[in-house]
C-alpha cells in the first residue's frame, strides 16, 4: 500500500466538482483508492461518500491506494490533488 | 400591499405578475413488483434516459451561462452514476421487492438527509442537488417529461425553491424575476440568476396567495412588494424603464463587434478584482480581461497566500474565460491597500511610497511565489502578466531577469508554461515620458489612468476641496496618453487603458483617433463603450 497526506487549499474543500473528476479518475484505476479524514474513509470513486466526508479548506486528508498499479496510482494521485483540491 | 425584505442576489427591477410555482413532486405508491430484475433494468434505462437529460442541459446552460455555471449538470450527472446510490435503489428493488420510483425515493430522501446534516453550508446545500437527481430519475420512470412550462406571459417566479435544471429550462423570455423562501447566496440557482441578469431575491417569506397579483422585484434594495399602490406602481415604473434601457442595450449589442463606421477596431475587456465577478465578464460580452487586480489574494487573506492558492485562482480564471486574454497584474500592495503581515511602516506620503513593484522588487521571495503560480497558470488558457508602478527602463530589466530565472526553474522541474505576454502599466509621468525606451523592453502598455491622473497634476482625488482644481480631461493626461501609444506603435506593441478614463464615453472617440487599441473597464460599461464605439465615425 501506499499512501500520503494532503491538505487542501481549495476554498469550498472537496466540493462537488473536484469529487466529481476525482471519482471519474478514480474509476480507471485497479487500485483502490481510499480518502480518510478524522477516522472517516470512503472510496475516492464513490462521489456522494466523498462529499459526505465533508473535508473542507485546511483539513489534512491521508490518501491511500491498494492494488497492482499503486506505485503509479499514487504520483497520479498526488499530481491531481495539487491541481485540483 | 404587502412588503416582504429578502437577501438580494442580483440587482434589477422586475414588476409583474406573481406565478407562485407549487413544486409537482412525483407522488410515489409503493407496489410490489415479482420480477425483480426487470425492475432493476427498468431502473438502468431511467437512469440513461436522466443522464441524457443531463446532458442536453449541460450543453444548453454551456451555451447560455457559460462553463461554470454548466458544470453543475455534468456533476449531476456523475452523483447518478455513483456506486452507493445506485446500491442502495438495487438493493430496494431486490429485497423489498418494490417498484424502480419507490426505491429511488427512498434512497434519495436518504441520501439527501445525510447532506442536509452536515455542519458546513456548502455541503448542506448539496442535499438540493440529490432531490433533484432523485426527482429527475422518478420523472422519467413515471413517463412523465420535465415540463418547466411558466405560461404566455412573463412572471415573477415565486417559489419554495428552484433547482438549477428548472432555472435553466425556463422560458428566459417570460422570466421577470425569482423570489423563493430557501436557497442562498452561494446556490446554484442564485449564481444562475446573476448570470442571466435576472432579480432575484432569497429568504423572503412567501404566499401561496399572491398568485396572480402584481408584484414588484426590486433588486437594488431586496424588497418584495405585493400589490403596490398606484403611486407606488408608477414610481417603480420609472425606475424600471431606466433598467430596461440598460438590458435593451445588451440584447443589441452583445456579440456585436466593436468597430468604428468605417471599420476601425478597438479590444473591449474586463477589469476585475475578484474571480467571482466573472459571471458579470461574461454576460456583458467582455472580448477578455484587460485587468485583473491580484490584490484580492492578499487582501482576503490572514498570511501570504501560497503558490498553490495562487495558481488555483489564476487557473480558474484563465479557464473559465476559455482561450481569451487575462492581463493579471502582479500585487499592487501599498499606499491605499494595506495588508497587517505585510509589516509595511507607516509613511508620511504613501501614495509616493513603499508600493507594488517596489516591494516586489525588494521583497523578491513575495514577487518569485506569485510569477511560479502565474506561470503555471499560463499552461492552462491565455494569460499575460503586467507589472505596476514602474517609473525606468532599469526596473523592467530587474523584472525581466528575475521572471526568467523563475522560468528557468520551472522549466528545470518539467512544469509546462503557456505563451506568456508580459506588459507594464503606464500610470507614472516617468514611465509616459519613457515609453519609446520601455516600449523596446515589453510586450505591450496598458495605461492606468487613475494614478497617471494623480501624479501628473499633482491632486489627491479624494480631496473635495481640490475640485476646482481637477480637471479628468487634462490636456497633460490625455498628451502622455497619445505620447505612450505612439510609442507603443513604433515598436510594435499594443497599449490599451484600463482606468477609469477608457469607460469614459465622452473620451472614447479621442481614443480612438490616438489609436488606443484597447479599452478595459468594468464589466458594466463595456456595453454603453461598445455602443458609443459602433456610432463614432
Amino acid at each position: 500500500m501506499k499512501s500520503f497526506e494532503y491538505t487542501i487549499t481549495d476554498p469550498v474543500g472537496i466540493h462537488a466538482r473536484p469529487a466529481g473528476n476525482l471519482a471519474k479518475e478514480a474509476k480507471q484505476y485497479e487500485s483502490v483508492i481510499t480518502i480518510t479524514k478524522d477516522g472517516k474513509s470512503a472510496e475516492a470513486k464513490k462521489l456522494m461518500a466523498l462529499m459526505a466526508l465533508g473535508v473542507k479548506q485546511g483539513d489534512t486528508v491521508t490518501v491511500s491506494v491498494e492494488g497492482a498499479d499503486e506505485e503509479t496510482v499514487a504520483a497520479k494521485m498526488e499530481e491531481f490533488f495539487k491541481a485540483n483540491l | 400591499m404587502e412588503e416582504r425584505t429578502g437577501k438580494k442576489i442580483f440587482n434589477g427591477i422586475a414588476i409583474g405578475k406573481i406565478k407562485f410555482l407549487e413544486k409537482t413532486e412525483n407522488q410515489v405508491i409503493r407496489t410490489k413488483v415479482s420480477d425483480t430484475n426487470a425492475e432493476i433494468e427498468r431502473y438502468e434505462a431511467a437512469k440513461i434516459a436522466a443522464i441524457s437529460q443531463l446532458e442536453d442541459l449541460y450543453e444548453k446552460a454551456l451555451a447560455e451561462v457559460g462553463e461554470a455555471n454548466a458544470e453543475i449538470f455534468n456533476v449531476h450527472a456523475m452523483m447518478l452514476e455513483d456506486d452507493d446510490y445506485n446500491e442502495s435503489i438495487h438493493n430496494i428493488i431486490t429485497t423489498q421487492e418494490t417498484n424502480a420510483e419507490y426505491a429511488t425515493a427512498v434512497t434519495g430522501d436518504n441520501f439527501a438527509e445525510m447532506f442536509a446534516n452536515m455542519d458546513d453550508d456548502y455541503f448542506k446545500a448539496r442535499s438540493a442537488d440529490v432531490k433533484d437527481i432523485t426527482e429527475r430519475v422518478i420523472t422519467v420512470l413515471c413517463g412523465g417529461s420535465d415540463n418547466n412550462d411558466i405560461g404566455d406571459e412573463p412572471v415573477i417566479i415565486v417559489a419554495e425553491d428552484l433547482a438549477p435544471s428548472e432555472t435553466v429550462q425556463m422560458d428566459k423570455t417570460k422570466l421577470l424575476a425569482f423570489v423563493t423562501r430557501l436557497g442562498s447566496a452561494n446556490s446554484h440557482t442564485a449564481i444562475l440568476a446573476r448570470t442571466m441578469g435576472i432579480p432575484a431575491l432569497v429568504n423572503v417569506g412567501i404566499s401561496k396567495d399572491w398568485n396572480g397579483k402584481i408584484g414588484i422585484v426590486d433588486g437594488y434594495t431586496g424588497k418584495f412588494l405585493v400589490d403596490p399602490d398606484a403611486d407606488l406602481l408608477a414610481e417603480y415604473e420609472k425606475k424600471k424603464a431606466a433598467d430596461e434601457e440598460q438590458k435593451n442595450l445588451l440584447l443589441t449589442l452583445k456579440g456585436k463587434e466593436n468597430v468604428t463606421k468605417s471599420g476601425q477596431k478597438i479590444s473591449l475587456f474586463a477589469n476585475i478584482g475578484n474571480p467571482n465577478d466573472l459571471g458579470a465578464v461574461l454576460a456583458n460580452d467582455a472580448g477578455g480581461i484587460g485587468l485583473f487586480r491580484s490584490e484580492f489574494l492578499y487582501l482576503e487573506s490572514e498570511t501570504y497566500p501560497t503558490e498553490e492558492e495562487q495558481f488555483l485562482a489564476y487557473k480558474k480564471v484563465v479557464e473559465t474565460m476559455g482561450g481569451k486574454k487575462v492581463i493579471i497584474r502582479t500585487l499592487d500592495i501599498g499606499a491605499d491597500k494595506q495588508v497587517d503581515y505585510f509589516d509595511l511602516d507607516k509613511e508620511d506620503n504613501p501614495a509616493l511610497g513603499y508600493r507594488a513593484i517596489r516591494i516586489c522588487l525588494t521583497r523578491p521571495e513575495i514577487f518569485r511565489t506569485q510569477l511560479r503560480a502565474l506561470y503555471r497558470a499560463s499552461a492552462f488558457g491565455n494569460l499575460a502578466i503586467m507589472y505596476p508602478m514602474i517609473i525606468s527602463v532599469d526596473e523592467v530589466r530587474r523584472i525581466k531577469e528575475i521572471s526568467k530565472s523563475v522560468r528557468e526553474e520551472l522549466a528545470s522541474e518539467n512544469i509546462a508554461i503557456g505563451n506568456v505576454e508580459e506588459g507594464i502599466m503606464i500610470e507614472t509621468p516617468a514611465a509616459a515620458l519613457m515609453s519609446d525606451e520601455l516600449a523596446k523592453e515589453v510586450d505591450f502598455f496598458s495605461i492606468g489612468t487613475n494614478d497617471l491622473t494623480q501624479y501628473t497634476l499633482a491632486i489627491d482625488r479624494q480631496n473635495a476641496k481640490l475640485d476646482s482644481f481637477y480637471d479628468a480631461h487634462h490636456p497633460a493626461v490625455l498628451r502622455f496618453i497619445q505620447m505612450a501609444t505612439e510609442n507603443a506603435h513604433k515598436e510594435g506593441i499594443w497599449c490599451g487603458i484600463c482606468g477609469e478614463l477608457g469607460a469614459d464615453t465622452t473620451l472614447t472617440e479621442t481614443f480612438l483617433k490616438m489609436g488606443v487599441d484597447e479599452l478595459s473597464v468594468s464589466p458594466a460599461c463595456i456595453l454603453p463603450v461598445r455602443k458609443i464605439i459602433r456610432e463614432a465615425e
